[in-house]
């Protein structure tokens, strides 16, 4: 077993307060993704549940034991660090077996656990060797099969693989995956990639400026984000956020005027909103279709296309100044200054009010969460 | 003009020269030290200074039968070792906490210690003393220990503050969380990582006591003088004798200097704190 839960934790450093009262519950087995821009607070959390920063106020609790005030040492957690901080003038080999040598568990008994550990991370060969002599990849896994030895109730990870390069970083994402479900670990990992967010997480946490913006699924979050912080932070390229008047409310949805042109009744219910209210669209990159300029009423510009191969990004300038972004097919073609139409799709679109909380929208039955 | 290969050349053969000169000059004192002594009392107060001569082990025969040198050397050697043991004793923790918990104070107590070391000590010399008869350290091997770790101890804790902050902080932490409690930190990952930069304070604490000569003459008259206060002891009652003074002052600086051309390397990363990594 290995629940953890936080109460209103809070920490400040002298006087500026960073962390502002977060609750939160980790069930066992779960992959948990803190996820922020930088500054955040998202490593200061992770290090406040190891026990390496003191908690200012509030309560951590790990199964039924406080450890709000507990020593690292004793808390059974296994941290791995962005810079790996492995014992430079130790083997790999000890680098791996330091906690049960310190643990004083039998000699044989470490022995085995480390070449086991060693066998699941491929890292057999290597034993011998000291980290200077290893390259980034390689200290990772080391830093890995470190916490891995010691079978610890909950692993942490402070953003694993941002010192990797990008392919690498492609491959030890699925080796976390694979680890996660054959040690059935829980597991708290901090990014800032929302990319490594998406693609491990059980459970995503946004945390911003020392809150949590919400917490879900990695698609509860992308379809369905409580405020327009998650919506923009969830997801690439970047929801486009069209700012907005609301013209009517009623049984049937929202009207909204947008800035840019176009007119659209949308099926959001809101009994807050009034006519005349500032509001923001928001549509993701994917739910837009570019059209000949005579085929809608949302008139724009085309400015850069980019082809990736299987999609193209189009950036399109709007009547008012504001751009945005559209997801279109690998095949797509356009001029640089072309006019053209979009095509939203309004079943997929987002409201925002003025200060930035979703106005909901009408959950079809299959992706309700 | 000078191509840009003529230049660096050119550059390279300046500074090497100027390093030979500086180098000589700081080295000539020394070397005539040890030429003295193996002159006779005349050759050593020869005008012009001759540089060829008759080589003789007079003088050495001379400090054989007139001191014990080993009674003086065995003083040296247990102050020395002696202070330096206490002053890492009390400089490693301090440093670690200094530099792995940074307070807002940090940065100030570590001036202030150094600025210790700005005072002359002669201005602390009666209170020093006093404290000294008073507690029966006059003229002891233990209380030279004490009184040189204390003159040591704020370069050592700067010296070894210099090297922890080089240590990324994740690794104390990797091992904190691993289960070593603060001893096991220190012993079984700080200084093993640090230990280069250790050794080079323990050189310098070793070199600055062997040559401390104000507390050693101004603290001790006989069973605790050290060399410093031997090589004291041939300047004045009898006049000067140049060649026995040169011996004397060479076997005082003899152990030292082959120490320290032992473990040159260690050295010169010591003094120059951590800038060459
Ligand atoms: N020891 C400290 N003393 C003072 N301020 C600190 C300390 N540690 C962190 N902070 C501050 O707390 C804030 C949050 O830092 P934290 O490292 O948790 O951010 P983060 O979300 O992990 O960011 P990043 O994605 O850049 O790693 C920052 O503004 C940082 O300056
Ligand atoms: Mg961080």
């Amino acid at each position: 077993m290995s629940d953890l839960t936080i109460r209103n934790l809070k920490k400040s450093f002298e006087d500026i307060h960073i962390i502002k009262g977060i609750d939160l519950d980790i069930k066992d087995h779960e992959f948990v993704v803190f996820v922020g821009p930088s500054g955040c607070g998202k490593s200061t959390l992770l290090r406040l549940i190891a026990g390496l920063e003191e908690v200012t106020s509030g309560s951590i609790q790990l199964d039924e034991r406080d450890i709000t005030d507990v020593a690292p040492a004793k808390r059974d957690l296994a941290m791995v660090f962005q810079s790996y901080a492995l014992y430079p003038h130790m083997t790999v080999r000890k680098n791996m077996s330091f906690a049960l040598d310190l643990a004083g568990i039998d000699k044989a008994e470490i022995q085995r656990k480390v070449e086991d550990a060693a066998k699941v991370l491929e890292l057999g060969p290597l034993l011998e060797r000291k980290p200077k002599a290893l390259s980034g990849g390689q200290r990772q896994r080391v830093a890995i099969g470190r916490s891995i030895v010691r079978n610890p109730k909950i692993f942490l990870f402070d953003e694993p693989l941002s010192n990797l390069d990008a392919a690498l970083r492609v491959l030890m994402r699925l080796e976390l995956a694979r680890l996660h479900k054959e040690l059935n670990a829980t597991m708290i990992y901090v990014t800032h990639d929302q990319v490594e967010a998406m693609t491990l997480a059980d459970k995503v946490v946004v945390l911003n400026a020392g809150r949590v913006e919400q917490v879900g699924s990695p698609l509860e979050l992308y379809h369905h984000p409580v405020n327009q912080f998650v919506a923009g932070f969830i997801g690439t390229p970047k929801m486009a956020f069209l700012k907005g008047t609301v013209k009517a409310v009623s049984n049937a949805g929202v009207t909204v005027a947008l800035d840019c042109g176009p007119h659209y009744q949308l099926p959001h219910q809101s009994t807050s909103l009034k006519p005349g209210d500032d509001i923001t669209f928001g549509i993701r990159p994917e739910n837009i279709e570019v059209v000949a300029a005579d085929q809608s009423p949302f008139k724009v510009r085309l400015d850069v296309t980019e082809h990736l191969g299987a999609d193209t990004y189009c950036y399109i300038k709007l009547a008012n100044g504001e751009m945005m972004t559209v997801r279109a097919p690998g095949d797509f073609m356009a001029d640089y200054g072309q006019n053209a139409g979009l095509l939203p799709d309004l079943s997929q679109a987002h409201l925002f009010d003025a200060s930035g909380k979703t106005i909901p929208r009408p959950r079809p039955p299959a992706q309700a969460a | 003009m000078l191509t840009l290969k003529q230049g660096r050349q050119l550059q390279t053969v300046l500074l090497g020269t100027l390093a030979w000169l500086v180098a000589l000059t700081i080295f000539f004192p020394i070397f005539w030290m040890i030429l003295t002594s193996f002159k006779t009392e005349i050759d050593a107060f020869a005008t012009p200074p001759q540089l060829f001569f008759t080589p003789t082990l007079e003088n050495y025969l001379h400090i054989d039968a007139r001191s014990d040198y080993f009674h003086f050397a065995w003083n040296s050697v247990v102050v020395s070792f002696g202070s330096t043991l206490l002053g890492m004793l009390l400089a490693v923790p301090a440093a670690y906490s200094m530099a792995f918990f940074e307070t807002k104070r940090t940065k100030s107590t570590l001036l202030w210690m150094l600025s210790t070391k700005m005072l002359p000590p002669v201005g602390v010399l009666v209170p020093i003393y006093l404290i000294f008869k008073d507690f029966g350290l006059l003229d002891t091997k233990f209380g030279l220990v004490l009184i040189y770790t204390l003159i040591n101890l704020p370069i050592m804790v700067w010296m070894v503050y210099t090297y922890f902050k080089e240590i990324p902080k994740d690794i104390l932490e990797a091992a904190r969380l691993d289960g070593a409690t603060a001893l096991q930190e220190i012993y079984r990952v700080l200084l093993p990582i640090s230990k280069g930069g250790l050794a080079s304070t323990v050189l310098l604490s070793l070199i600055l006591s062997w040559n401390e000569a104000f507390w050693s003459l101004n603290l001790t008259a006989s069973s605790a003088a050290p060399l410093t206060a031997l090589v004291a002891s041939y300047s004045s009652p009898e006049g000067l004798f140049w060649a026995k003074l040169s011996a004397v002052s060479t076997l005082a600086c003899a152990p030292i200097l082959i120490f320290g051309w032992l473990s040159q390397k260690q050295l010169v990363r010591g003094l120059s704190f951590g800038a060459v990594k």
